[in-house]
């Protein structure tokens, strides 16, 4: 096991930068999960960590060692692809020693710690079989056993769920949590789901662009998004984002309703955008801030997505799922004043 | 709601032409069956030849008057054509070997590794397809000379031992091999040439197997430039040897089918064993090409 640190990190391919110094510290058997939208620099970055990528510039420390020149295997990484990797011309067994064939270990000891791993990941059954013979989350742990049982450093995990079905997702998102608990590795975890980031990471960092948007825990970034980037893309459905004025600790909404956000103290007038999560924005709440008429609903069970036409565009509200108001209704939404961020209207950064 | 107005397809697939499909379907028969006989009728020959007496050899009759065997008997008990068929084998053996090794580690070479200049050293290797064997005689005969491999083994097996046709069908086939497999790999610690050795060539099997029938089948049956380069009948290959059955006079075509039927023996077991891995090798290439 070892901390992990990015110090400045750029990657330009030709003349076009795609990362623009990237620094992280990522602590001993800490679970970090690197999120954002395709080409945000978040896979480039894993790459590189692993040395697959060259660096243009920065730093990467392994162990409180430069990794910088080292090759590969030399980094003490191991690495879960999103297509598993797994060699079709070999059995399980192989594809799990395959990460033991330049170590020094005694044959003994190879065999032991192959059975080790194929007994936590349940696969001591499928030993001898061919990854055609295996379902898709089989391969997935086959290729989890083959990082595992080298014992790096650090595991890196490029996306490794992208190719399962919803359910397997699940549960292969629940089994990788456990093992992180398990084994206490250190362990970089890429995708572009937030939901697998909020469930998975003890810290999230959240790309665009080749840029760090916000660097925190799953509770941080849902509770305190640092921009309207972070506050839109960590929540399903994302939040809602309201044009408004800010003065002193009101915001002025354009449809003329003054809400007061009691955190907030702001010297001179302002442009804003008010955000307030769908979960947080009830019909029934005691503070209403927003009229319109319910367009269209989607009941989850307990509780109903709403979507409201509102003077702001299109609202999506929470409603009780058993009464929920009735599409062409008109409905009062409203929030508590804790529930309310504050974003600057120019750059997007959070005010509250 | 409105009736759903049949379209051309739906019109078109509701009524069938059963009589053009059939006399189409009865066409395609005629030309694979005229196209069989085509490819069926020299083997048979050549084995009905090597069943006939010298006298009965300029009759066309498929089956053979007085069929013997004394024809086999001939060539096999002619110690030259033991040499030639042993020539043959070791040369087409070695090149094949050669090709594999070679025309795989520089397909994999272009296909996976990026250094400037490689599209220009992948299409100077093309380009070699475009000269004609008739042209490298000569600078061929020349290096053999300069070499002193004029009449060995060396000599006639040098121009093969690796092939632009198969370097290509190689980086072809090694473009299927997925980069995360390489980089897998990488990361677990092994070197490039254990990487091509360990992880790609395993899974360019059909690839491999229908190279090693093209080369084998090339070298076996080769007879211009063995002809050029040999001197001694000792050194012959068996197109070469073959050749040579007969006199001023005449020319002994039924030791000469004789041969050829025994030497067909070879490359025959070769195709039975590989030839699942042929087929689905040449339709990857023409798919990959």
């Amino acid at each position: 096991m070892a901390n992990l640190a990015l110090r400045s990190l750029t990657k330009s391919y030709g003349a076009t930068e795609v990362l623009h110094g990237i620094s992280l510290d990522v602590a001993d058997g800490e679970f970090v999960v690197l999120v954002g939208p395709s080409g945000c620099g978040k896979s480039t970055t894993l790459r590189m960590i692993a040395g697959l990528e060259e660096t243009t510039s920065g730093i990467i420390e392994i162990g409180g060692r430069e990794v910088n020149n080292l090759e590969p295997k030399e980094r003490d990484i191991a690495m879960v692809f999103q297509n598993y990797a797994i060699y079709p011309h070999m059995s399980v067994k192989k594809n799990i020693a395959f990460g033991l064939r330049s170590s020094k270990m005694p044959k003994a000891d190879k065999e032991k710690r192959i059975q080790e791993v194929a007994g936590i990941l349940d696969m001591v059954d499928l030993l001898d079989r061919k990854p055609s013979q295996l379902s898709g989350g089989q391969r997935q742990r086959v290729a989890i056993g083959r990082a595992m049982v080298r014992d790096p450093a650090v595991f890196l995990f490029d996306e490794p769920l992208s190719n399962l079905d919803a359910q397997l997702r699940t549960q292969m998102r629940l089994e990788i949590k456990k093992l992180h608990q398990r084994v206490g590795n250190t362990i970089i975890f890429v995708t572009h789901d937030q939901v697998e980031a909020m469930t998975m990471a003890d810290r999230i960092v959240i790309m665009k662009d080749g840029h760090i948007q916000q660097v925190g825990t799953p509770e941080e970034v849902f509770h305190s998004p640092a921009n309207t980037f972070v506050a839109r893309f960590i929540g399903a459905p994302s939040m809602n984002l309201l044009d408004g004025r800010l003065s002193g600790n009101h915001v002025t909404l354009g449809a003329g309703t003054a809400v007061s956000i009691p955190a907030l103290q702001s010297g001179s007038e302002q442009g804003v955008l008010l955000g307030v999560r769908p979960d947080d924005l009830h019909p029934d709440s005691t503070n209403p801030i927003i009229k319109g008429t319910v367009t269209l609903r989607e009941p989850l069970g307990s509780e109903t997505l709403i979507y409201v036409d509102s003077p702001f565009g299109e609202i999506i509200a929470k409603a009780d799922g058993r009464t929920p108001p009735q599409v062409g209704a008109t409905v009062q939404l409203g929030a508590d004043p804790e529930n309310l961020h504050v974003f600057d209207a120019v750059n997007g950064d959070a005010l509250s | 709601m409105s009736d759903i107005a049949p379209s051309a397809d739906t019109l078109l697939m509701a009524k069938p032409a059963p009589r053009s499909r059939n006399m189409g379907q009865i066409l395609r028969w005629l030309i694979l069956f005229i196209g069989g006989i085509a490819m069926i009728m020299p083997i048979a020959y050549m084995i009905s030849t090597s069943l006939k007496w010298p006298h009965e050899v300029y009759n066309v009759n498929l089956i053979p008057e007085e069929p013997t065997i004394e024809n086999y008997t001939y060539v096999l008990e002619d110690g030259r054509f033991y040499w030639w068929f042993v020539n043959s084998i070791i040369i087409a053996t070695v090149t094949t070997i050669c090709n594999l090794l070679f025309d795989s580690l520089v397909g994999y070479t272009l296909c996976k590794f990026r250094f400037p200049g490689r599209t220009i050293v992948f299409i100077a290797i093309l380009s070699t397809l475009m000269i004609p064997t008739e042209m490298l005689v000569i600078p061929w005969y020349l290096m053999s000379q300069s070499f002193g491999w004029l009449d060995s083994y060396w000599g006639i097996m040098f121009p093969g031992l690796m092939t632009a046709f198969g370097t290509f069908l190689m980086k072809q086939f090694f473009e299927s091999v997925p980069d995360d497999f390489i980089e897998a790999a990488r990361i677990d610690g092994l070197n490039e040439l254990q990487i091509w050795w360990t992880v790609a060539m395993p899974l360019v099997k059909p690839a491999l197997a229908a190279l090693a029938i093209f080369v084998f089948l090339g070298n076996w049956t080769a007879f211009l430039w063995p002809l050029i380069v040999t001197n001694s009948v000792d050194m012959y290959t068996i197109p070469v040897g073959l050749s040579g059955f007969g006199d001023e006079a005449d020319v002994a075509w039924e030791l000469i089918m004789t041969g050829a039927a025994i030497s067909t023996i070879p490359t025959l077991v070769v195709f039975l064993i590989f030839q699942r891995f042929i087929i689905r090798g040449v339709v990857m290439a023409g798919l990959k090409g």
